[in-house]
């Protein structure tokens, strides 16, 4: 049996279970989506896309989905390294697959921002979760189909014309179960007309011998004149898979920014589509992987330029040691008629060991004269007469390549647009850097040998 | 304080330093002076630690203990303090996080505690002054941007903030106007002691009339092929060195 044919199997059995808890938005979406998945199978590695990353074999293990909505209890606190100081969120948590609003996370009744799972969207919000959910999500991607199928809750956060989210979301995905297991997430952000809103997520693996896969489909749609920042940060161990697809619509003078960060996985695939589908919009597409061990990070991208006098600024960079893959991919679409579009790519990657692979595409297409548009994709090494340099100071090799390569990442931590978060970001990075970022305070250990150290 | 003997060195295979010879003692200051692709900077760069180079022959003893056997930080714990003719840009890394990390090494490597920020931001200002050099340098990335003036000032903060037993000042006179040329001689003085020593390596006499060296060598072909006092210089100055290379038609 295919990878893909046990999960729609197991729809097809359980239909009525699945259907039973989800609200009805996902699924009016679930006859598409099988539609779509027959005769598909999951891409294979070296196929177009997925030149260094294996669908077919990351799904192919038997998980099983949290059909019967079995609560379990994360420890919040101790799973919860995620903590940014000087940062007031309101806090929300996704246990495994499943949506528990933090103790924070208490609004005020007279704020109009909604934050909800979709199960309770349906009920208080259904106009408005029938007409976004699913238009983006492209179905035709067979991952992104099987999140539709299964998907049995999900996040839902609106914010309304003319509104500013004060407080940035900040939701937990922690991981947790006793054996194998799949979690499907969806999550669905609509900033109508000239609100404001920062999301930050990250994803974390509470028992580090576990097996997991998040497959995890996000829609944002920033309308006219909106501003969105979704900050996606995965900080999970050796023994987690995920596969993330990203979709995002702009419209008119909206301005979005996405950052993908990864400091610790097992196999990651993250794809970012964005469609700029009005006039002067502007686009920051971000991303950061550190990786060692056997970590393997892909992140495929897209921008679509289908409207003038738009800016897009992208940046990716890696920092790839021991025997770990990096992966980019990145496209950037000038459609016709669109002039005066101004669309900037770079993707930056640092080898630290020579049994580290790094493999990136940039590419652009466009269409239409009368824009600016540069790519640039580079793999090098760390800069010798550098380290030299900071040995004869009397900084230590190690040190002096953790400074260095802090020093890469940089740039894409000065893209946050949260002071606060910056701040935890290099933080958090010097700790991954210096092989003392414990994961979630699982072990404690600020040296724990099951997550990988990197020199 | 530093014994060099017959100290042979070669980078890619080919032999730079053909036995070097030099004792330097505390409270000395050393001229090394000689025409291009002498081995100066080679010099130099063995006595760090650079990786590049390899060591074929001799011994280096810094006070009393095996140089040569020791990596470029310990070196530089020991004492050793080499100011970098080309100084390299580290874009990313603040000067502030260099030094902390720096000053913090070589306590950690004496067994002392790390030190406190107010105390490491004083420590930092002290130093800053003894080379003019402008606080919004020090808070900038290590050297990216800097002016040829402002990287050698920097070299010579590093050195203050350091207070090494023996530095090295690789040509540190190259590209440095009048004025920058002063303030950094300036440091330098500032900083000897009877307990320090300096190799100032540089092809012109107009360094050493602002830092008075008590011995001036002559490198060339590898070797040391001449020592004197300071007068050497002044001569080397007026007749250039053709007349030391037609001493040695051996080399």
């Amino acid at each position: 049996m295919s990878a893909l044919q046990q999960y729609i199997d197991l729809y097809n059995e359980h239909r009525q279970l699945v259907n039973g808890h989800a609200p009805q938005a996902l699924n009016d979406l679930r006859p598409a989506a099988l539609e779509a998945l027959q005769g598909a199978t999951l891409p294979a590695k070296g196929s177009e896309d997925y030149e260094a990353t294996d669908l077919d074999a990351i799904f192919a293990p038997d998980y099983g989905v949290n059909m019967n909505r079995i609560q379990f209890q994360a420890d919040q606190l101790a799973s919860f390294s995620c903590d940014v100081p000087n940062l007031s969120t309101c806090l929300y948590f996704f246990h495994n697959d499943i949506f528990v609003p933090g103790r924070t996370a208490r609004m005020n009744p007279d704020n109009p921002v909604v934050v909800e799972s979709m199960v309770e969207a349906q009920q208080r919000h259904p106009e408005l979760l029938k007409k976004y959910l699913g238009t983006l999500a492209d179905l035709s991607k067979p991952e992104v189909a099987l999140n539709t199928l299964l998907a049995q809750d999900g996040l839902f956060v609106y914010i309304p014309k003319g509104v500013t989210a004060e407080k940035t979301i900040q939701v937990v995905n922690i991981f947790n179960a006793s054996q194998p297991l799949m979690a499907v997430r969806r999550v669905l952000v609509v900033a109508d007309e000239d609100a404001h809103v920062r999301i930050l997520t990250c994803d974390h693996t509470q028992n580090p011998d576990g097996q997991y896969l998040s497959s995890q489909v996000i829609e944002i749609v920033a309308l006219k004149g909106a501003t969105v920042d979704y900050y996606d940060m995965e900080e999970s161990t050796s023994g987690t898979a995920r596969v993330s697809s990203l979709f995002v619509d702009q419209q008119e003078g909206s301005n979005v920014l996405v950052d993908g960060i990864t400091l610790l996985n097992g196999t990651t695939r993250n794809d970012f589509y964005v469609q700029v589908n009005g006039e002067n919009a502007e686009t920051h597409l971000l991303g950061m992987a550190i990786e060692g061990g056997t970590q393997h990070v892909d992140n495929h991208t897209y921008i679509g330029h289908n409207a003038p006098r738009c800016k897009s600024n992208e940046m990716f960079k890696y920092v790839v040691n021991d025997n770990a893959v990096g992966a980019f991919a990145g496209k950037i679409l000038v459609k016709p008629d669109c002039p005066r579009v101004e669309a900037y790519q770079g993707n930056r990657n640092i080898c630290a060991a020579p049994t580290a692979k790094m493999y990136t595409k940039p590419q652009l297409e466009i269409y239409t004269d009368d824009v600016k548009c540069s790519h640039g994709a580079a793999v090098g090494q760390l800069d010798d007469e550098a380290l030299f340099y900071m040995r004869t100071r009397g900084i230590s090799e190690d040190q002096a390549r953790h400074l260095l390569m802090q020093a890469f990442v940089a740039d894409v931590i000065e893209g946050v647009r949260l002071e606060a978060l910056k701040d935890r970001l290099y933080h958090l990075t010097e700790k991954r850097f210096s092989g003392t970022l414990s994961l979630c305070g699982v072990c404690g250990s600020t040296d724990c040998s099951k997550h990988d150290k990197i020199k | 304080m530093l014994e060099i003997k017959d100290l042979r060195a070669s980078i890619e295979g080919k032999e730079i330093l053909k036995g070097i010879n030099l004792n330097v003692n505390a409270g000395e200051v050393h001229a090394i002076m000689g025409p291009n692709g002498s081995g100066k900077s080679t010099l130099s760069a063995v006595l760090t630690g650079n990786p590049a180079f390899t060591v074929t022959g001799g011994s280096v003893t810094f006070n009393g203990k095996d140089l040569l056997a020791l990596s470029p930080e310990d070196r530089a714990h020991e004492g050793l303090f080499l100011s970098f003719q080309y100084p390299v840009e580290i874009p990313g890394v603040s000067m502030v996080n260099f030094m902390r990390a720096a000053i913090n090494e070589k306590r950690k490597y004496y067994g002392q505690e790390p030190l406190s920020a107010a105390d490491f931001l004083k420590l930092m200002r002290e130093k800053r002054a003894i080379v003019q050099l402008d606080n919004k340098l020090a808070s900038r990335a290590v050297n990216e941007g800097f002016s040829g003036g402002e990287k050698k000032r920097n070299e010579i903060f590093q050195m203050a903030m350091l207070e090494p037993r023996l530095s090295i000042l690789d040509e540190t006179d190259s590209g440095l106007d009048i004025d920058a040329l002063r303030i950094v001689a300036h440091g330098v003085n500032t900083l000897k002691t009877a307990n320090n020593a300096s190799i100032v390596i540089t092809h012109y006499q107009r360094l050493l009339d602002y830092i008075k060296p008590d011995f001036v060598h002559v490198l060339y072909k590898g070797r040391i092929v001449m020592s004197a006092g300071p007068e050497l210089a002044l001569e080397l100055e007026e007749k250039g060195y053709d007349w030391i290379k037609e001493m040695h038609p051996e080399l």
